[in-house]
């Protein structure tokens, strides 16, 4: 079997792992939905941090911005959004009929993907310009000086928050729905991002991590690269953001929203886990890291904080390069650089030549 | 010949030291141009200016009747201006293959053109150039576990990639061994007999000027010393005197 037969196998496994879920492990659809989200977090996150080696502390901003984004549509649409969240969401008189439950689902989602890459674009411009450590922090500033101006907005309900719209009983499970979106959400990150990782801006990216003085020396437009790599992690972040507000029915600012210490730490992590700056190790990350965390949550409950902090230590002294640079070190001819890629156009080639 | 690079008293501080004074030279359209001078003589802090790293103090510089002194690195290679380093710079984490498409002419194109997949046509460019610099067996490899000789070749075929009009070596043969060179010399001048660019080299060795250029410029001091041919400026007493330490 080749590494063709093999590939497909695999994206047949993982759509049929994904649309059967919902049935095959119906306790779960909570879990499976977030990790289909996390799976976005990992893949967003690394599109600058792991192949344009810009480090960012701070993309919960754009999920905070998605999720307001999308309950504020949600609300407005057809409700006062200070009476709403004057009345502490719940109470009987903001009932959603199934229609309008729907409509301000799939109006909201754009609109907050739509707010986050406006938050991209403007904030882009500014902190792009830093570079390294200076970025690192400017972008941690970001997302908590976020997180304190919503939990001081008393339109968006401040730091108590607001609820999302009820769904009515006549829509069943709405979860199930949520799910969906979750996974189409991911599917088509993947599917964009490996597109993307296969054109002149996924090396335009990557030449900026490497060297960006050199890369500027030789005509790439720098900025205007960098701010379009973060607004297109901003709008998938924005999306997910959406669909995470309404999974948790109920958005703190600080908690939910721009939560750096969650996450805003578990983004990176994902990334790292599975292996920067490759396009499968954040899916892969995404996936080891959403199993750990929840066996910790339900065998170490109260050391689950403790036992995530070690494995933050165990991954960055012994798999500085995540699982996949581990496993491209040690069996490069299985996973080595070119395995995830479209093979060149004269495939007769060897594709890991003289790479150990 | 044309005049392609116009330098017209150049001045260039940095706090106290006065890096350039009046500093005027040319460089004709197609020429091979050299640049010689003691170490610390201001030879890569003019490289620098032409190219936009800083703003200059005072004068003019000119790139085909375009005035270059207000205008930013990027801009000026997507003028067709283009410059390697002293401290060879690649993408260390790419493959020779892709440091070389990443490298092609982006002047007539936006960032939306770079969301498209590269074309078989870039890929058989690139494969040509790593031929012509004698890299096409390592194109696969990580630019970065190159020996620092190939980087240099490497960054040299990344420059001719982008197809500039005029081309900026600085110390295109430092560090690499004595054999290679007059392999260099060699890509050098079919460089520029082949594919048209004008060349400005920044050189030690007397050696490499002597079978390169036509015209050479010595600074010293910061300030332009002598130019001529080659024979002229090694025999002028002054140069010998500001390379010998007569000052």
């Amino acid at each position: 079997m080749n590494r063709v037969h093999m590939r497909v196998l695999l994206y047949a496994a993982l759509l049929l792992l994904g649309v059967a879920g919902p049935w095959l492990f119906p306790s779960y659809i909570g879990q499976m939905g977030d990790l289909w989200l996390f799976i976005v977090f990992a893949l967003t996150w690394d599109l600058c941090g792991g192949q344009m080696g810009y480090n960012s502390f701070g993309n919960v901003f754009f999920l905070g911005l998605g999720m307001y984004g999308c309950v504020v549509t949600q609300v407005g649409l057809f409700h006062s959004v200070s009476q709403y969240t004057a009345a502490r969401g719940g109470s009987a008189e903001f009932e959603f009929n199934a229609l309008q439950w729907l409509t301000g689902l799939l109006v909201g989602l754009p609109v907050g993907a739509l707010v986050a890459l406006v938050g991209a674009v403007v904030f882009g411009a500014l902190i792009l310009a830093m570079r390294g450590h200076y970025f690192a922090i400017c972008t941690l500033g970001l997302g908590i000086a976020a997180g304190e101006l919503a939990s001081g907005w008393q339109w968006i309900g401040a730091g108590s928050g607001m609820t999302t719209p009820l769904p009515p009983d006549s829509l069943g499970d709405t979860n199930v729905l949520l799910y969906y979106l979750a996974f189409g959400l991911a599917a088509i990150n993947f599917a964009i991002f490996r597109w993307l990782y296969t054109t002149r801006f996924g090396l335009a990216i990557n030449a900026i991590r490497d060297d960006e003085e050199k890369a500027e020396a030789m005509g790439l437009r720098t900025t205007r690269i960098k701010v379009t790599a973060w607004a297109i992690g901003a709008v998938f972040l924005g999306f997910a953001g959406g669909i995470l507000g309404n999974f948790k029915a109920f958005i703190d600012p600080i908690d939910v929203a721009f939560s750096g210490a969650t996450f805003g730490v578990w983004m990176i992590l994902m990334a790292m886990l599975g292996g920067k700056g490759t396009l499968w190790g954040p899916v892969i990350g995404a996936v080891v890291f959403q199993f750990t965390k929840e066996l910790f949550w339900t065998y170490l409950l109260g050391w689950q904080r403790v036992a995530l902090g070690l494995l933050i230590v165990l991954i960055v002294v012994f798999f500085p390069t995540g699982i996949l640079g581990w496993l491209r070190e040690h069996f490069p001819e299985r996973f080595g650089r070119g395995a995830d890629e479209p093979s060149p156009p004269n495939g007769v080639e060897p594709t890991t030549e003289g790479r150990a | 010949m044309s005049v392609m690079l116009e330098v017209r008293n150049v001045s260039k501080s940095f706090g106290g030291v006065r890096a350039n004074r009046d500093v005027s030279l040319s460089v004709p359209q197609g020429g091979i141009v050299g640049l010689i001078g003691p170490n610390g003589s201001g030879k890569t802090t003019l490289f620098s200016s032409i190219v936009g790293y800083h703003p200059i103090d005072s004068g003019s510089i000119r790139f085909e009747g375009r005035e270059l002194s207000r205008l930013r690195v990027p801009q000026i290679a997507r003028e067709g201006l283009l410059r390697t380093f002293q401290q060879t710079r690649i993408y260390g984490e790419m493959t020779c293959t892709e440091n070389m498409i990443i490298s092609a002419d982006l002047r007539r194109s936006g960032v939306l053109d770079l969301f498209r997949p590269y074309t078989r046509s870039m890929r058989d460019r690139a494969h040509e150039l790593l031929e012509f610099v004698g890299l096409y067996e390592k194109r696969r490899l990580q630019a970065g576990s190159l020996s620092f000789g190939q980087q240099k070749l490497l960054e040299f075929a990344m420059a001719l990639m982008n197809e500039p009009k005029m081309l900026m070596l600085d110390e295109p043969t430092a560090g690499i061994n004595p054999t290679l060179i007059n392999g260099l010399i060699d890509r050098l001048k079919r460089a520029n007999a082949e594919y048209g660019v004008t060349l400005f080299v920044i050189e030690h060795n007397m050696r490499v000027i002597m079978d390169l250029v036509d015209h050479v410029y010595c600074l010293a001091h910061g300030e332009m010393l002598a130019d001529g041919t080659p024979g002229e400026v090694q025999n002028d007493p002054r140069v010998l005197d500001a390379y010998l330490g007569a000052h």
